[in-house]
Order: C-alpha cells, then structure tokens, then sequence
C-alpha cells in the first residue's frame, strides 16, 4: 500500500475537502420497512447501510435455557457495494468477523437483563461501501433497534478516526484515506458514560498520538449521537403524533 | 390482456409527516439514555432504569405519569400482555396439555387444555383421551381468539378461551398492525354496520369476519370450522375493503377502534377497494378519518 500519500493538504484540507475535524454527511431514516419490528436506513457519506431488527421473540432450539439474552446479528455486503462487482458471499471471514465485532459491541447497549429466554436478530446489509462500514453499520443497528422499541442503555455510536503525516488526527474517514496506507481506529462507544465497547486499529503509529485519536474517534461519537438523537425525536413527533399517540391511554 | 400498473413517481411521493398533530401540541419526546428527573420521590416503571440517582429513559418514547410510576412508552414494540387483554393468536406447535401460540409478544404464550371449553359442556374432567385428541380441536397454524389470564415470571402468557365469545377462527382475514396502534377499550369484538364484524386483538392482530347469524354461534364449544360455507361476494368485497382501511389507518399511524374504522369505511367508499392500495388514497383516508375524529373530540 503506497503509505507516503498525505492526507491532509497544505491549506489544511482533506481529500474530498474536509476539514480535519469534520464529519461526513448524515442522513438517516427509521422504520423504512414494515415486516421487522424495527428498521432504519444509514447514509455517512458515500457509505450506506440499511438495518433491521426482528424480536425480541423467543429463542429456538436449546438456547432457551439460557437466562440471558441471544443477540444474532448478520453482516453483509450487497455485490454492487463497491468499485468492484464481487458477490460476497455471506459467510466469508470478513463477514464473520464484523458480525462478532457488532454484537459485542451492541451486548454493551442492550438491558439484557429484561430478555431472559429472548433472541434478539439484527441484520445489517451494506448497500454501498465507502470507508467506516463497521461504523455505520453499528450506527444503522442502533437507530433499528430504537424503532424496534429495544430497551438501551443509551445510544451506542461508532466512528472512526486516523492520523496524517504531519500527526493531525481526521475524523470519520473514507474510502479513499483507508487505502492510502494512514492508520485506522474504530471507536465505539457509549458517548454519554465516556465508556468504549469496542476498539480496533489497523495499521499502526507511535503510542504518543493514541489519545488523541482516541479522543478524536470520541469527539466524532459523541457529534453522530447528537445527530442520530435529533432524527429519533423528529420522527416520532412527526410519524407518533398523527395519532395524538401522546394523549391517548 | 390489459393489466392495470400503477407507477409512483418520486416526485409525487406522499410527505406522511403533513399528517402530524397540530404544531402546538408536539409532544415531548425522550430518547435512551436521556435523564428524565432525579430518583427522589418517583418509582421507575417500563422503559426507565435508575443510574446515578437518575431516572432515565431506555426507550425513545413519550412519559407517561401515573401517581409517582414513571414510564416511557414507545411507539412500536412487541405486544406487552396485561391480564385481561383480548388477543388474536396462532397456534404455533401441540404439546402436551397445552398448546403453544404466537401472541407477537417477547415469548410464545401458552393456552392451557383446562382452559379451553370442551365440547360436551362446562364442567368435564379432561382425560388421557382428550389429550390425544388435542389436535383435533386446534392444529398448529390454526388461529383462535383468547383472553389473558395469566402472567408468568418471565414474562410468557398464559391465555384461556373459557367463554364463548371466544375460540376457533374458521374464514376471515388477518391483519397485523403494530401492537400500541389497537386502544384498549371495554370492548374488543364489533359487529360493524358495513356487514362485518372485526376482533381486535390488544397484540395488534386484527381479525375480520363475516357477521355470522346468531343461532350458528356456540355450540360446539368454539372449535367448529364452517370452511363448506360460501361467502357471498359482497361480503367478501366489504372485507376486503375493511382490511384496507385498517391497514390504511395504520400506515398513518392513526389509532385504531371501533370508530375510526368505521369513519376510515366511510371515506374509502368514493374509492374501488383495490385502489386502497395506493399511497395518495392511503393518505387522503387518513386525513379524512383524523380530519373527523378531531372534529367528534372537540
């Protein structure tokens, strides 16, 4: 991988004109289908997934001793998510290991506690792929299983975050800066406890600058669960109360 | 043959959110994690937990205050049963003494062999045989309406259909809405004036029927199945009609009883049943049937 790109610009830009702090563009929607009991719909940037959640129902087969919750999430990436067509099926490894790294990372948020016996399905498919898929798929999970009613600790937000060459740390980064060789760090988190459920890093830098990126993949948390709160309230003002389903009972 | 497609352009798509209360009346809206007062004083109820001497949401919802009960009630969720509650369910496997249905709750309910009505009266002892004839009476896949009796431990229903109004379903239409849409009212079951009669269950199952007359009721227990009989055509097209103004009062999010259904029939009449379907009508229905409930509640 040729690792002597620079990221950053001489005027302090990003590639596709960011600034080093900046975010890519949110979108989002909840409920887009009406099957699942919770879905949602996730743009970040160019990077755009689609979540749906099934249960909490009851969990089949001899699983259902256990007192815990069962949380079975499936990643997967649609064949015409990136530049090259490639069907991707849905047990390779790559697959398998986000698939364990969300529902590690979920099992934080989720009250299991008022599950026993329950199974809880997430299904995350990633229409088109532009760096920090993990991310947004875990975003796109949450904003699910909040229209799915789930009871949660809080949010849990994800996002990722590297450094440039003259040691700046950029936030939320795409496609483009992942392969040109800088390092990787996902974060996620549970922004409002300041407590991290999951933590990757590919690639690697000097141990001095880790807080900072740290605390930067933090800071851009912390800016995604602002976002994510704010279209939750807008869409239960603007889908709940056509019903006055506020007054009512 | 000359088919009919209807195509949706984009630029037509229907704004759902025209449909939203008065501005003046916006709820306020908490979501998980959000603190919604100190611990002093209240008691935390469904969708709230305590962390540092705060209550606080765990589901994104409205509050809902009863005396010192603090709880946040979502919009959409699995069907949480109260002791009571009417419910449409479908049996999902046999087994011994019970059957296992599907309540669209957390857990699969249980509906008890002594808690159904046997044929050949009230007060028989159930014996070995009875139990061997258990799929005779219900089936898995076979839908029944019950009630509410019990709720265990961790959560699963215990249901019972001792009563005649309850039992077997034979011919009619399922519709499912999500569970907090159906209001919990005294009464669940309605012969509707259009000609047909709906059950709507408190788990968001909704059962439409043909009104049947009164002396084919009972009888035999609640387990009889007429599947011989032939609906008319009209009464099928009422049905029909019925399942899409349900379906159409739940895509706008409208609360569903006796009355807005009634109201969602007649304004759907100006339009063909299948034409139901579509998004514009679908959303003209529920202007129409809020426009009027409005105007009935003031």
């Amino acid at each position: 991988m040729a690792s002597n790109f620079e990221l950053l610009s001489e005027q302090g830009l990003r590639l596709d004109g960011r600034r080093p702090h900046e975010l890519r563009h949110i979108k989002c929607k909840l409920g887009v289908f009406e099957q699942p009991d919770g879905s949602a719909y996730m743009e970040q940037g160019n990077t755009k997934v689609l979540a749906a959640v099934y249960g909490p129902h009851q969990a089949k087969g001899k699983k259902t001793e256990s007192n815990d919750v069962i949380i079975n999430c499936q990643y997967s990436q649609a064949t015409f998510s990136t530049a090259e067509r490639k069907n991707r099926p849905r047990g390779d490894r790559k697959s398998l290991e986000f698939k364990m790294y969300l529902q590690q990372a979920l099992s934080a948020a989720i009250k299991s506690e008022l599950y026993p016996r329950s199974q809880i399905d997430i299904y995350v498919e990633v229409l088109q792929a532009d760096g920090a898929n993990y991310a947004v798929a875990l975003n796109a999970a949450t904003l699910a299983l909040i229209d799915a009613g789930i009871c949660l600790n809080e949010f849990i937000v994800a996002c990722t975050a590297s450094l440039s060459k003259s040691n700046i740390p950029l936030t939320d980064i795409s496609h483009f800066e992942e392969v040109s060789g800088g390092p990787k760090l996902t974060v996620a988190a549970l922004p409002t406890a300041e407590k991290i459920a999951f933590l990757e890093m590919s690639e690697r830098f000097h141990i001095d600058h880790l807080e900072t990126v740290i605390e930067t993949a933090m800071a851009g948390c912390r800016e995604i669960r602002d976002i994510l709160e704010a279209a939750v309230k807008e869409h239960l003002l603007h889908m709940g109360s056509a019903a006055d389903w506020a007054r009512v009972c | 043959m000359s088919t009919n497609a209807a195509i949706e352009l984009a630029l037509d798509r229907v704004d759902w959110r025209d449909l939203a209360a008065h501005a003046d009346h916006l709820p306020r809206v908490y979501t998980p994690g959000e603190i919604l007062m100190p611990e002093a004083g209240f008691m935390r109820g469904h969708g709230t937990f305590v962390e540092d001497e705060n209550i606080k949401a765990s589901v994104a919802g409205v509050i809902q205050k009863v005396n010192k009960l603090i709880s946040v009630r979502p919009l959409k969720s699995r069907y949480v049963g109260e002791i009571g509650d009417v419910v449409v369910a479908r049996v999902s496997e046999v087994q011994q003494k019970r059957w296992r249905v599907d309540t669209n709750s957390r857990l699969d309910s249980i509906l008890l062999l002594s808690s159904v009505n046997l044929p050949g009266g009230e007060l028989r002892r159930r014996s070995a045989e009875d139990e061997q004839m258990m799929r005779r009476y219900l089936d898995e896949g076979d839908l029944i309406s019950a009630e509410v009796q019990n709720i265990f431990e961790e959560g699963t229903l215990s249901l019972y259909t001792r009563s005649l109004k309850y039992g077997k379903l034979s011919q009619g239409i399922l519709v499912k809405v999500f569970p907090a849409l159906v209001k919990r009212r005294k009464m669940h079951f309605h012969n509707l004036p259009c000609g047909a009669s709906v059950i709507l269950g408190n788990n968001g199952y909704i059962w439409i029927s043909p009104t049947k007359g009164q002396e084919q009721e009972g009888g035999e227990g609640g387990f009889a199945l007429n599947l011989n009989e032939h609906i008319p055509r009209v009464d099928r097209e009422v049905i029909a009609r019925l399942r899409n103004s349900i379906l159409a009062l739940a895509k706008c999010k409208l609360m569903i009883y006796d009355t807005s259904i009634q109201y969602a029939y007649e304004e759907s009449l100006k339009y063909e049943a299948h034409e139901l379907l579509q998004q514009n009508v679908i959303y003209d229905i529920g202007e129409q049937t809020q426009a009027r409930l409005r105007d009935a509640d003031d």
